[in-house]
C-alpha cells in the first residue's frame, strides 16, 4: 500500500475538483434558473412560477426532465456535425475558470501565477462556439446574432481586461489568490472607475439584457441560438450562467475582497459563505437590469465600448500606473 | 508517483492526437468551416503540450490569442461568403497531385536530415522559473530587439486596416 498512500491525496484532491466543478455548474444553473424566472416575475408584478413545490421550487427540476425527454431537431439545411458540437464547444470549457478560483483560503483547484489571463482565455473559446451555432444552422436570423455576438464580445473584452489590469498593476500579480490576498481594503473603494466598466463588460460580455444583441427576441427570433431545441438549446443556457457566474467571481475577486468577511469559525474553509452572497449578489445584480432596461441599438453599444469606455479605462489604468510608480 | 507519471505521459499522447487530428481536419475538410475547426483543434492542442511542458502562460496565450482571436476572425471571413453547402472544390490530380507530392517529400526529407544530424542535448531540469515575471523580464530585457520587431509587424498590420477603413462604407447611416 506504499504507492498507493503516496498518490492518494493528489487523487482525491481531482476527484474533488471534478465532482465540485459538476456541483457548482448544474447547481448554479438550477438556482439561477429558478432565481430569473422568480425575480423576472416580481420585477413585473407577477408571482413567477408558483405550481410545482413551493413556491414553485421544484419548476427546474421538471423543466431539466422536459428537456431532456425533447426531440433534438436538426434542420434539414444546417451542417450536422457543427450544428450539434456547438453547444459542446460552449459548454465544456466553463468547468476549467472554476479551478482557479479561490472560492475560499483552502478550496481551490489550483493557484495559477496567471489565474486571471487563464478565465479570460477560457472565456474567449465560447465566442468560437456562438459562432460556429450561428454559422450550422444556416440560418439569417442566427447569422446575424453570431455575428453580433462576436463583435460585442471582442470589443469589450478590451475595456474589461484594461480595467482588471489597473488592480493587476496595484497588487503586481494575475494570481486570483494573490489578489485576494492584497486586499486590505477592498479595491471597490480605491478603484470605483475600474468597478463600474467591468461592471458594465460584465453584462456585455455574457451576451445578457441590456446589451442581449445577439439574440434580440424581438428582431432575430432567439439569435445564434434560434435551431436548437432540448437539451443542446438547455447546454447553451448552462453555459450562460456558468459564464455569469464566473464574471462574478471574478468581480468578487477583484474589487470585493474575495472571501473577507464577518470570521466565522473554520474561516478557511467557510469563507465560501462569503463568497458565494457576493457572487450571488451580482447575479441579482445582472437579473436585475435584464428585466429593467430596455435592450439598447447595436451602434449604441457599440459607440459606448469604443467611445467611452476604451479610453476612460485606458486613463483609468495610466493614472493608476502613474499613482502606484510614484 | 509512478502513476502520476503515466498520467502525464497519457496527456502528451492525448494532446499530440488532439493536433494531429486538428491539422488532418485543418487540412482534408472540404467546408472551409470544418478547416477552421480543425484548426482550432489543433492549436488547442498545442497550448496543451505547452501546459505539458510547464509553460501555463503560453498556454494561456495561445488559446487566447490564436483560438479565440485568430481562429475568430478567419470564422468570420468565411461567413460573409460561404454557406454550410458550399463545398471547396477538388483539384488536388494530375499535376497538382505530382507537385503535393514533390513538396511534401522535400520539405519531409529536409526536416528528417536535420533531425537526424542534430545531436539533441537533453533539456535542463528547468532554465527559468516560468513565471510571469521570468517571461516579461527576458522579453523586455534580452530578447528586447525581437520584442519591438513584432510590435512593429502589428503596428503595420494596424496602420493598413486604418487606411483600408478611412473611406468609410459609403451610404451607410450617419
Amino acid at each position: 500500500m506504499q504507492t498507493l498512500n503516496s498518490y492518494a491525496p493528489e487523487i482525491i484532491r481531482i476527484v474533488m475538483a471534478v465532482v465540485g466543478g459538476a456541483v457548482v455548474v448544474f447547481g448554479n444553473a438550477l438556482v439561477m434558473g429558478y432565481m430569473e424566472r422568480k425575480l423576472a416575475g416580481h420585477f413585473q408584478r407577477r408571482t413567477g412560477p408558483m405550481e410545482v413545490g413551493f413556491h414553485g421550487l421544484l419548476q427546474l427540476v421538471i423543466d431539466g426532465i422536459k428537456l431532456m425527454s425533447k426531440q433534438l431537431v436538426i434542420p434539414a439545411k444546417a451542417d450536422k456535425p457543427l450544428f450539434m458540437l456547438a453547444p459542446i464547444i460552449s459548454f465544456a470549457p466553463v468547468f476549467l475558470p472554476l479551478l482557479v478560483i479561490p472560492f475560499s483560503d483552502r478550496i481551490q483547484g489550483f493557484d495559477l501565477d496567471v489565474g486571471l489571463l487563464f478565465v479570460l482565455a477560457i472565456a474567449s473559446i465560447n465566442v468560437l462556439a456562438v459562432l460556429v451555432a450561428g454559422w450550422a444552422s444556416n440560418n439569417k436570423y442566427s447569422m446575424f446574432g453570431a455575428f453580433r455576438a462576436v463583435a460585442q464580445n471582442v470589443a469589450y473584452e478590451i475595456p474589461m481586461l484594461l480595467s482588471l489590469l489597473a488592480i493587476v498593476f496595484m497588487t503586481n500579480t494575475f494570481s486570483l489568490r494573490g489578489i485576494v490576498e492584497a486586499q486590505t481594503v477592498w479595491f471597490i473603494v480605491l478603484q470605483p472607475v475600474a468597478f463600474i466598466i467591468y461592471l458594465i463588460c460584465m453584462v456585455a460580455e455574457t451576451n445578457r439584457a441590456p446589451f442581449d444583441l445577439a439574440e434580440a427576441e424581438s428582431e432575430l427570433t432567439a439569435g445564434f441560438h434560434t435551431e436548437y431545441s432540448g437539451m443542446s438549446f438547455s447546454l447553451f443556457m448552462m453555459a450562460e450562467y456558468t459564464n455569469m457566474f464566473i464574471v462574478s467571481c471574478i468581480a468578487t475577486v477583484f474589487f470585493l475582497g474575495g472571501t473577507s468577511g464577518i470570521p466565522l469559525p473554520y474561516f478557511e474553509y467557510t469563507g465560501i459563505i462569503w463568497f458565494l452572497l457576493k457572487v450571488y449578489l451580482f447575479m441579482f445584480f445582472l437579473v436585475w437590469i435584464r428585466w429593467t432596461y430596455p435592450r439598447t441599438r447595436f451602434d449604441q453599444l457599440m459607440n459606448l465600448c469604443w467611445k467611452y469606455l476604451l479610453p476612460i479605462s485606458l486613463v483609468n489604468l495610466l493614472i493608476t500606473v502613474v499613482v502606484v510608480k510614484l | 508517483m509512478i502513476l502520476y507519471r503515466y498520467i502525464a505521459e497519457a496527456l502528451f499522447y492525448a494532446f499530440m492526437i488532439l493536433t494531429f487530428m486538428g491539422a488532418f481536419m485543418a487540412v482534408r475538410s472540404q467546408l472551409l468551416m470544418h478547416a477552421v475547426i480543425g484548426l482550432a483543434v489543433s492549436l488547442l492542442g498545442i497550448a496543451g503540450l505547452y501546459f505539458h511542458l510547464g509553460s501555463t502562460f503560453l498556454a494561456v496565450m495561445q488559446v487566447l490569442i490564436y483560438v479565440g482571436a485568430v481562429c475568430i476572425m478567419i470564422a468570420m471571413g468565411i461567413m460573409l461568403g460561404n454557406t454550410p453547402s458550399q463545398l471547396a472544390e477538388k483539384n488536388l490530380k494530375g499535376r497538382n497531385l505530382l507537385l503535393a507530392i514533390g513538396s511534401c517529400a522535400a520539405v519531409f526529407l529536409a526536416l528528417f536530415a536535420t533531425l537526424s544530424r542534430t545531436g539533441f542535448a537533453p533539456a535542463a531540469e528547468r532554465i527559468g522559473d516560468m513565471s510571469i515575471q521570468f517571461v516579461g523580464e527576458n522579453l523586455l530585457l534580452q530578447y528586447c530587439l525581437a520584442f519591438e520587431l513584432i510590435s512593429l509587424i502589428l503596428l503595420t498590420a494596424i496602420i493598413g486596416s486604418i487606411i483600408l477603413a478611412r473611406g468609410g462604407r459609403d451610404g451607410a447611416v450617419k
